[in-house]
């Protein structure tokens, strides 16, 4: 476990993986979205538009995984003080914020022929605008101090905070939803076939493999950004120390 | 909870070695060690960025160290509430409520630390730097030597053997400076132990001084002198 | 014990000398009440239908506007730091402020709350739970907003970054807090809502207390 809080060791991992991960993800899309788009059977209840679903749901668990991930590395460095544990949540935060946009354009795309309107207060869609406004918060907080590592303690306490809270919200808010009579039609309560489930698993594993390949380059860009910095902090040092020596 | 000493404290000697600490990514100090006898007193010197802040709040236990650790009696700290129970802390900030009188601030600390308002030493306090005849007024009146007068009080309003000093002699006119001096000697002649961050110590009697500087690493140094070249 | 009633002592004190903080504090509890009627229409029927709610809601946003000053005072004149060091555990001394906090902002906000419900026509049987609710809420409400408030110190925009990361985590409150007042109205007799306000209340002290402390803990860094 040791080794790679050094971040050379990481990234040498990290770089060793970033090409398979980005094949596997190519191939499984071109496999993935042909069969999703086409040749896999409509609903016999919501025709077409169940083939969003092939984006919906993998967004979906994308938006999760994403923030337990990030959850479980802000856990690593703040009680063994792993700075690449941080830096893999950080950087993961807006690819989460995107997935959980993506799942959330998606569920109302597919709301539009299903229930006549953009929106509608379903529990899932709910819960998952709620996912989005908390991703929205940990984005915020880790940019908002002058000093980055304080933003880097902040945002991994909230991210903690945040997966205690999660299961509560959903549990509050699918109690809220069955009081107030919820939406027959479900996107995904619609029984799935065996048809569904081929292009179901490629579709998610195309969304894996495309968020472990740019979580490595997002985690290059961080690092290197985090040289540039310090190199600036030890010039101001140093032209400090050489103008006390005058 | 019976952590707090009321009354004398027992003279205990303050120790760090090997004490790295870095900072928005640069490493400030490596390799700084130190030690205070009770009764002893220690100037930290160095220029600007050389640390002297960083390394009192460390000493405080605010700022964890990168490498090192800091004893008391050469036994590691491991509870970091009991070492502050330990130490008395002036920063450059004041912590003063502008809507309490001067006794009521200091009343305050008082009852933080002691758990019990002690009329007698809290006048002894407020005497101490000639606070007595402001009392009774709130603290927003008071002038910012005055204000500093007034956390410098907050030295003696409750026993601990360790009086860590940020740039104590700032804004301080020259019968305050005297007070300060009183103060410290009259601590250090109980066993107290003194560290000031300052660039004129006047206040300190024969104190050994420990220059920052040193302990800058030089490994910054070369890197930028390489750029400056490249930059030319 | 005794850092914690000093500390608990003297922010009464504070607030008692500052009394107008508290005061606006409630002051836009009711402005902002009052403000819906003029957006949706004066009919009765419709006001009593959303009263609760709007109770709830406004109460949310009077109590997070008051936990923007909760640890940014202490922090910027430099008590915080001493606090971090009174040698006693940073989880009570978050406590102690956060007692404060919530009988300063928390108590009188439930006090408002029926002066306004009046306004509202909210229908008779509904006073008692609302206030109930409100008693098992803000507590919540206090807690969590600690967490947020120690999250925010030291930021460019400290108030607004508050809103965004608080106001998410106070939704379970808002729904429970609702349905507690809406259960009754409807005749549906039912102290279901305000038990899970309960039960929320004390994972709130146990859990927030901590979170603060750590978020505390690195602010004075």
């Amino acid at each position: 476990m040791h080794k790679f809080a050094n971040p050379t060791q990481f990234m040498r991992i990290a770089n060793a993986i970033y090409p398979w991960a980005a094949g596997l993800s190519m191939i499984l899309f071109l496999i993935g979205v042909p069969i999703a788009l086409v040749s896999s059977p409509a609903d016999y209840q919501q025709g077409e538009t169940v083939r969003i679903l092939y984006l919906h749901v993998p967004a979906a668990v994308m938006m999760q995984m994403i923030y337990y991930g990030m959850a479980a590395g802000s856990a690593a460095y703040l009680i063994w003080r792993h700075p690449m544990a941080n830096l893999v949540a950080k950087a993961s935060a807006p690819m989460g914020a995107i997935f959980t946009a993506l799942c959330l354009i998606c569920g109302m795309l597919w709301g539009q022929p299903m229930w006549g309107t953009f929106w509608v207060w379903d529990a899932r869609l709910t819960s998952t605008l709620i996912q989005f406004f908390i991703y929205l918060g940990y984005i915020a907080l880790a940019d908002a101090f002058e000093d980055p590592e304080r933003g880097d303690r902040a945002a991994a306490i909230l991210a903690l905070v945040g997966v205690v809270n999660v299961p509560i919200i959903k549990f509050s808010v699918n109690w809220w939803n069955t009081l107030h009579q919820p939406a027959s039609l479900s996107l995904t309560k619609s029984s799935m076939t065996g048809d569904m489930l081929l292009p179901l698993f490629l579709m998610m594993g195309a969304f894996g493999t495309f968020y472990i390949a740019v979580l490595v380059l997002r985690l290059r860009a961080e690092l290197l950004s985090a040289k540039i910095r310090n190199a600036r902090l030890s010039q101001v040092a140093v032209s400090e120390a050489t103008a006390a020596a005058e | 909870m019976v952590r707090r000493m009321d009354g004398d404290f027992t003279p205990r000697s303050f120790s760090g070695s090997g004490l790295a600490c870095r900072r928005g990514g640069r490493l400030v100090f490596t390799g700084l060690a130190f030690g205070v006898a009770p009764g002893g007193a220690l100037v930290l010197r160095g220029p600007n960025g050389s640390g002297k802040t960083t390394l009192l709040r460390l000493m405080a236990g605010l700022t964890p160290s990168t490498a090192g650790a800091l004893a008391w009696d050469n036994v590691p700290i491991d509870d970091p509430e009991a070492h502050a129970a330990h130490l008395r802390f002036i920063t450059h900030l004041d912590a003063i409520k502008p809507a309490f009188t001067v006794t009521e601030n200091l009343g305050f600390w008082m009852s933080l630390w002691r758990g019990r308002v002690d009329d007698a030493n809290l006048a002894r306090a407020v005497a101490a730097f000639d606070l007595t005849r402001l009392a009774a007024f709130p603290a927003r009146l008071l002038s910012a030597g005055q204000r500093h007068r007034l956390a410098l009080a907050r030295l003696l309003v409750a026993p601990a053997p360790l009086w860590l000093l940020d740039e104590p002699g700032n804004a301080l006119d020259a019968p305050s400076r005297e007070s300060l001096a009183r103060a410290i000697a009259a601590h250090r002649a109980q066993g107290g132990m003194v560290i000031v961050a300052s660039h004129e110590a006047t206040f300190v009697d024969g104190g050994e001084t420990l220059d920052l500087g040193v302990f800058t690493p030089k490994t910054a140094v070369h890197w930028s002198e390489e750029s400056e070249e490249a930059q030319i | 014990m005794s850092v914690f009633s000093a500390l608990l002592a003297r922010d009464l004190k504070l607030a008692l000398r500052q009394s107008a903080d508290s005061m606006t504090v409630v002051a836009f509890f009711a402005i902002a009440t009052v403000l819906f009627p003029f957006g949706i229409g004066p009919e009765a029927n419709v006001l009593a239908r959303i009263a609760g709610g709007v109770l709830w809601v406004t109460a949310l946003l009077a109590a997070l506007l008051s936990l923007d000053r909760l640890f940014t005072v202490d922090y910027e004149d430099g008590t915080l730091d001493q606090l971090v060091l009174s040698g006693a555990p940073l989880p009570m001394v978050v406590l102690a402020k956060v007692t404060a906090h919530w009988l300063t902002t928390g108590v009188p906000l439930i006090i408002m709350s029926p002066v306004l419900a009046l306004t509202l026509h909210l229908p008779a049987q509904g006073y008692a739970p609302m206030m109930l609710a409100l008693l098992l809420g803000t507590p919540t409400v206090s807690l969590v907003g600690a967490v947020g408030a120690a999250l925010v110190l030291g930021t460019r925009r400290g108030g607004v970054l508050l809103s965004l990361l608080v106001l998410p985590l106070y939704i379970p409150v808002l729904i429970f807090g609702t349905a507690s007042v809406e259960a009754v109205i409807t005749g549906v007799e039912t102290n279901g809502p305000l038990l899970i306000l309960a039960g929320f209340a004390v994972l709130a002290l146990t859990l927030c207390p901590w979170a603060t402390a750590a978020a505390l803990r690195q602010a004075v860094e």
